[in-house]
């Protein structure tokens, strides 16, 4: 089922949450709402599936006006951050729980809850705690069991709100490419919503990047993630590096770089800033292109399969962040305090408030 | 775990902390209740089914015991009910009331015994306009049972407001996305959620009305065979001076108040099974 918003509009007392949203969902695509805390994309969320009602616009589902629909008659299955089982039923009963509400007429049998719900658990590889109760288990195991509770009433739409943000780093690692796989296998619309850039570029189908209330971008994770459409969003996106310069009839200069900024051929000594990732700067021993800044090591350190390093600019008191891979460091043999030169490999100029 | 007495507890003294407990239990609570078996003791055996088995001293057990287990349930009723509100809903003077709640917890139980009597006598306020109905509240048992919902109520209301408190709304919310109605989710998700704490809160009010006397004896006409609350009938015979035989019947009540006690609370332990 495709969801469609129109101009989506919520405040809660003085504070904007949502202003004036609009997006579409395509039928049986896996959606990111990423953005901070804040930025709305839980708001947006609860709207969808009727836990909140907008102030204004509206929410189409499959072409068809469902902004008046209660709750109960979306057919959305909802999965919470902190899991919101019902903790005095078994896991079992959990999974069966939007089966065994139904109404009399449409409700299936006994025997048909259970086929249905160790299908279930087998599913999400659980099938031998189906007697548990979930303060017996651990936090993946039970946001496993509440997918597989929203699942059981088969939803058109399928909402996560950060469904791994209480899960630790391993488990949310594990647990995402598992939703990612069962996403491939059922093919349910689904939007979820999360901070973490890195969860949402690895699952998400399309990500939307949100902020105050307003959506930044919406793409492909490469196209969001190569091709930001604002400093926001390549700030948001991955650790960035700021260089403040100004802009002149197309070309940009940036601590004492020069870049051509052909985007901006008609700015007159326009203030700029530029935004280079950490992993997106080269260190070297010659200042050979003219593209590179003098610069000293100040930090090295090891994290994971890259090695940060943290640059001294001649000005004394900016530091830049460089990501080198290990190979690159252990070809270089940096050391605290040497002199070297940062260039930067892709730099994108947003000059502030820029009109053409 | 129970017996976690060695060197490795992050909390030092056990030993002197549960010498300190059993010497206190012992001091304020055991001593004086063994004292009760041993005065009963010195009755003969067919002394002492002689005394618990008079007519007029089981008629007072079916009135304390009935009234107090009426009570009770309506409390479970009515307190439930008064939780839900003060959790629930926000409305001017919802402090105030809040603060009425513990009202029957500090009053005097002489000055509440004294205020329900004169309200639902024959010309008091409540009492005039049901009398004409012919509904007889002061001086019969039903004024016995309605002392017992006043002191009661609080006990219920303190202990699942807490409960009520820390429920979380997504709970509901995740009840009603999977279709459930508003009934649906209260009855398969709230309640059995609340239950344990409804059953303390009817255990405790429940207790509290069987060992009731100050408020109760005001209201009630204390009429032999109809009327009559167990205790006030041990102290009819301490002021007859026949301690062996007040205190006979004191054993029954303990002995029927700690069993009922004890399966209220294998039924609580049951209704929280899933909390371990």
């Amino acid at each position: 089922m495709s969801i469609d918003i129109e101009g989506i509009s919520k405040t809660f007392g003085g504070f904007v949450a949502l202003d004036n949203v609009s997006l579409k969902v395509p039928s049986g695509e896996l959606v990111a709402l990423l953005g901070p805390s804040g930025s709305g994309k839980t708001s947006l969320l609860r709207i969808i599936a009727g836990l909140e009602t907008p102030d204004s616009g509206r929410i189409l589902f499959d072409g068809k006006e469902a902004t008046k629909r209660q709750v109960q008659e979306r057919q959305v299955g909802f999965v919470f951050q902190h899991y919101a089982l019902f903790r005095h039923m078994t896991v079992f009963d959990n999974i069966a729980f939007g089966l065994t509400v139904k109404p009399k007429k449409i409700r299936p049998g006994k025997q048909e809850i259970r086929d249905k719900v160790n299908k279930l658990l087998k599913l999400i590889q659980l099938e031998n705690l189906a007697d548990r109760y979930p303060a017996q288990l651990s936090g993946g195991q039970r946001q496993r069991v509440a997918l597989a509770r929203a699942l059981a009433v088969e939803p058109q739409v399928l909402l996560l709100d950060e469904p791994f943000g209480a899960l630790d780093a391993k488990v949310r690692l594990e647990l995402r490419r598992w939703l990612r796989r069962l996403h491939d296998e059922i093919h349910v619309t689904s939007v979820f919503v999360t901070h973490d850039q890195e969860e949402a570029l690895e699952v998400a189908d399309r990500i939307v990047v949100m902020n105050h209330g307003r959506i930044e971008q919406q793409g492909t994770p490469s196209e969001v993630y190569d091709h930001p459409a604002t400093p926001f969003v390549y700030d948001f996106l991955g650790s960035v590096n700021l260089f403040h310069g100004r802009v002149h009839e197309g070309t940009a200069q940036m601590g004492g770089i020069n870049l051509s900024s052909p985007e901006y051929a008609l700015a007159n000594d326009a203030p700029a800033v530029g935004y280079v990732r950490s992993h997106d700067i080269a260190i070297e021993r010659q200042a050979g292109d003219p593209g590179a800044i003098k610069a000293e090591v100040r930090y090295l350190l090891s994290v994971g399969p890259l090695v940060r390093v943290d640059l001294l600019l001649p000005d004394g008191n900016r530091t830049i962040e460089v990501d080198l891979t290990r190979e690159e460091a252990e070809r270089l043999q940096l050391s605290i305090g040497e002199q070297v030169f940062a260039r930067p490999r892709k730099m994108r100029v947003f000059v502030d408030d820029y009109q053409i | 775990m129970a017996w976690s007495s060695g060197k490795n507890n992050v909390l030092p003294g056990f030993t002197p902390a549960l010498g300190y407990t059993i010497f206190y239990l012992s001091l304020i609570v055991l001593i004086p209740l063994s004292a009760l078996f041993f005065k009963t003791a010195t009755l003969t055996w067919d002394g002492f089914v002689a005394a618990v088995t008079a007519p007029r001293v089981l008629a007072s057990y079916r009135v304390t015991f009935g009234a107090s287990l009426a009570a009770a349930v309506i409390n479970a009723f009515a307190g439930v009910l008064v939780a839900w509100v003060l959790v629930r809903y926000r409305f001017p003077g919802k402090k105030l009331i809040d603060a009425l709640v513990d009202l029957p917890f500090a009053l005097p139980t002489a000055v509440a015994g004294i205020t329900l009597a004169s309200i639902y006598s024959q010309n008091g306020w409540l009492g005039r306009y049901l009398e004409p109905h012919g509904i007889k509240v002061a001086f019969t048992p039903l004024g016995i049972a309605v002392a017992m919902v006043f002191i009661g109520l609080p006990f219920v209301v303190r202990t699942v407001q807490p409960v009520l408190e820390e429920l979380d709304q997504e709970i509901e919310e995740a009840a009603s996305c999977l279709g459930a109605n508003r009934w649906q989710t209260f009855r398969r998700v709230l309640l059995p959620t609340m239950l344990p704490a409804i059953l303390t809160g009817f255990a405790l009010a429940f207790a509290r009305a069987v060992g009731e006397y100050g408020s109760i004896i005001f209201i009630a006409g204390n009429m032999p065979m109809v009327s009559e609350i167990t205790p006030l009938l041990i102290i009819t015979k301490l002021e007859q001076y026949d301690y062996a035989g007040a205190t006979a019947i004191a054993t029954v009540m303990l002995v029927v108040s700690f069993f009922m006690l004890l399966c209220i609370n294998l039924l609580q332990k049951w209704s929280r099974r899933f909390a371990e």
